[in-house]
């Protein structure tokens, strides 16, 4: 059964090429069933790959799939294989199954748009990249599983490149992300140098060989990478303006996978990164900090998917928190819970944008609780799971990982708790705002002739043909249930959102599903192993905090849609982190291109250029008058030449 | 009675000499052309002297090879000369300038 393990990048390969290749004659909506079918097809092979590996005692669940060498280069011998273990194993699980979801729900989604095949063509690559990235069994593959993630999210991003702000947003990512890339190469040059091999189990037999400052650097250079990847500071502005993509590539790529990459490379290197403490300090410090900035931006912003974006960079942050504690297990126990609530999220912030053609104010939408009843009761589950609220499976999650902090670093554990209070606060924001009070998407009515509006998820050029809402659809009359296609991931995911959190309870009973990652970590992994006492204290103060959160955006927003107070323009320009970037790199930078067009170029290279063709005009003006056209010139010229040459020769002759 | 190889070689030079002065001071193309043809057979008569003198008949059979490129290329410069005359009713060089820088 392990043997399968190829089929899963494979499926969503040729998925990929298939649809690339006829894409445009399968078209709408056979193209997209064809893209969710090779994902699912994926998730059953993950499946039956997991059967197998269960099917093998604890210590005993490694399995590599050598496919043929890649790269044969003297010293270094890079193999195409697959790493089937536990921890990729877990991130394959969830990887093809909320994908799947996501595709099936883009079929409704995308209903309608003019490159609607296309959209299944970068999906699909999306889906092998992220399997290849995860399956890799050595840095170079991994390495290249991050770059088709990368690229793949570039091309979603400015999905609808007609817009500029797409379009400046999907190189904002790319940017972004090409900077943090630089530390990942620097880590398997390091790696390389030291060890001479790049497969993980070969890296974790030289650890001796990468001990002290190596190792540091190694897993510092990596957390570079993963900082960019999986958004956190100082790296993190991108994902918010990638927001711009349509609202199913922010639920699978930016919140479900893609980003959790960065948190799944820090854990696959547990064995590097528990030798150093100085690294270790460093993830969890930079995770809470980004966790609790992530979430004050979060309380500010208008705009329902930069919310959840913020809302994402903050659960990220939360997960390298945990990894940095050395808890990898509840690292992964949150991305996955993370996977299911937030995907939940956005997928249900599509439905209700999609419901309002478009729009994305929070402060246009309200009491939409009336009319998508099913969106709403999903998206509340979603809520009560992100804010902590028991038993729902964030509460748990997000529990396993500040009781470690609290074992280990406990300024780390208050901020993550203060962060706790502030992500219940900034979801019921969101939650009241839009599914409460005031029909206020009413001013949207009749002020959009068509479907030409020029909203902000509206597509570029094509206008109506756009058409986010499929004809017919729309806001001309009440806002109304998205097609079964879009509900059905929604409910699917809001089961999970509610109980993943039976995945790994606190105590340790005999149903802990997650305690099988525990042979990938060995040692590695940080065990706070709290009395039962503690655990119900830390929970309880988990519960209270959440609740005191959520209780405060209930009194705050309920009744008022404005309260500038709360939203100061610090945090809803995002600490001013863009502008910081700007003026300390992008006007250099632009200064520098300046100088470099108005005088590199104008002067010296079109200089040298012109220069050398003026010499030669020049020099050819002087010798066109040897030219006389008079042929005894040029004999005499023949007869002179020769006179001077016997009369060297002879002199040489005689001397 | 037989000369020395020197008096064979002072004439060829001496006909070489008369042949490189008379194609510098002379106008006429067909005259200049004859100029070119001693300074060829000066050369000729220079090979076949020194193919005597050192015994070595490589001199002798290099001079059949220059009287075929001579001939041939009479052949051409004569054509060129007479169609530039049919155009131009002329045959003097200094008249044809017309590829001057």
């Amino acid at each position: 059964m392990l043997q399968a393990t190829y089929l899963m990048p494979l499926l969503p390969l040729a998925g990929f090429v298939v649809l690339a290749a006829a894409g445009r004659r399968l078209g709408d909506p056979w193209a997209g069933w064809l893209g969710t079918a090779t994902v699912g097809g994926s998730f059953v092979v993950a499946c039956i790959v997991f059967a197998g590996l269960l099917g093998r005692t604890g210590g005993d669940r490694s399995f590599t799939q050598s496919l043929f060498t890649w790269i044969p280069v003297g010293g270094l011998q890079v193999k195409a294989a697959f790493l089937v273990d536990p921890l990729s194993m877990t991130m394959a699980l969830f990887v093809t199954g909320v994908s799947a979801l996501i595709h099936l729900y883009s079929i409704g989604y995308m209903k309608g748009d003019p490159d609607y095949p296309k959209f299944f063509v970068y999906l699909n690559l999306f889906v092998a990249s992220m399997l290849i990235l995860v399956l890799g069994d050595n840095l170079l593959l991994t390495f290249v599983g991050w770059e088709g993630v990368g690229v793949c999210s570039y091309w979603l991003v400015s999905f609808w490149f007609g817009r500029d702000s797409a379009a400046s947003a999907g190189k904002k990512a790319f940017l972004y992300n090409r900077l943090a890339d630089v530390g990942f190469l620097v880590a398997i040059f390091l790696v390389f140098s030291k060890t001479g091999t790049l497969d993980y189990s070969g890296i974790f037999s030289h650890l001796s060989a990468i001990g002290g400052g190596t190792g540091t650097a190694v897993c510092l250079l990596l957390f570079v990478a993963a900082a960019g990847k999986s958004a956190q500071l100082p790296l993190f502005p991108w994902l918010a303006d990638a927001m711009e993509g349509p609202t199913p590539v922010s639920a699978l790529i930016h919140a479900a996978t893609m980003v959790t990459a960065g948190v799944y490379l820090m854990c696959r290197i547990s064995p590097v990164l528990s030798h150093s403490h100085t690294a270790q300090l460093v993830v969890a410090s930079i995770g809470a900090a980004t966790a609790f900035i992530a979430a004050t931006i979060g309380c500010a912003q208008q705009d329902i998917k930069k919310v959840l974006a913020y809302s994402t960079v903050s659960q990220l942050g939360y997960m390298f928190l945990a990894v940095g504690v050395g808890s990898y297990e509840a690292a992964i126990f949150l991305m996955v819970a993370h996977a299911f609530f937030k995907a939940l999220l956005f997928l249900g912030a599509g439905s209700v944008i999609h419901s309002l053609d478009g729009e994305q104010d929070l402060k246009m939408m309200g009491n939409l609780r009336r009319y998508l009843r099913l969106t709403t009761v999903t998206f509340g589950l979603g809520w009560l799971a992100i804010a902590g609220i028991p038993p729902l499976s964030g509460f748990w999650a997000k529990g396993d990982v500040l009781d470690n902090a609290f074992a280990r670093y406990k300024p780390l554990w208050a901020i993550g708790l203060v962060t706790a209070a502030l992500t219940a606060y900034y979801m019921t924001r969101l939650v009241v705002l839009a599914f409460a009070g005031d029909d206020r998407w009413r001013a949207l009515l009749g002020s959009r002739p068509g479907h030409d509006g020029d909203g902000p998820d509206h597509g570029p050029a094509h206008g109506a043909a756009r058409g986010l809402p499929a004809p017919g659809h729309g806001i001309d009359g009440t806002p109304h249930e998205s097609p079964p296609v879009m509900v059905f991931p929604l409910v699917v995911l809001a089961v999970l959102a509610f109980f993943g959190g039976a995945l790994n309870l606190p105590w340790h009973s005999s149903f802990d599903p997650l305690a099988w990652l525990r042979p990938v970590f060995g040692t590695a992994l940080f065990d706070a192993h709290q009395s039962s006492g503690m655990l119900w204290t830390l929970g309880i103060v988990d519960s209270v905090v959440a609740v005191v959160g959520l209780g405060a955006a209930f009194a705050v927003w309920r009744r008022r849609t404005e309260v500038p107070r709360l939203e100061p323009a610090f945090l809803q320009r995002a600490w001013y982190l863009d502008d910081v970037f700007d003026t300390l790199i992008g006007r250099p930078g632009q200064a520098f291109a300046t100088f470099c067009a108005t005088v590199v170029d104008a002067k010296v290279i079109d200089g040298a250029v012109n220069g050398v063709g003026r010499l030669s005009r020049v020099a050819a003006g002087g010798l066109r008058r040897v030219q006389t056209g008079f042929v005894r010139q040029y004999a005499l010229g023949i007869v002179l030449g020769l006179v001077a040459l016997l009369a060297w020769m002879v002199s040489r002759a005689s001397s | 009675m037989s000369l020395g190889g020197g008096w064979y070689l002072g004439l060829a030079a001496v006909v070489f000499s008369i042949g490189a002065l008379g194609l510098l001071v002379r106008r006429n193309v067909l005259v200049m052309f004859m100029c070119v043809e001693l300074m060829l057979n000066a050369a000729n008569l220079t090979f076949v002297t020194f193919a005597r003198m050192l015994n070595d008949i490589g001199g002798q059979a290099l001079v059949f090879f220059t009287l075929v490129v001579a001939a041939a290329e009479v052949v051409v410069g004569l054509g060129i000369v007479v169609a530039i005359f049919r155009r131009r009713r002329t045959s003097t060089a200094d008249d044809l300038h017309i590829m001057r820088g």
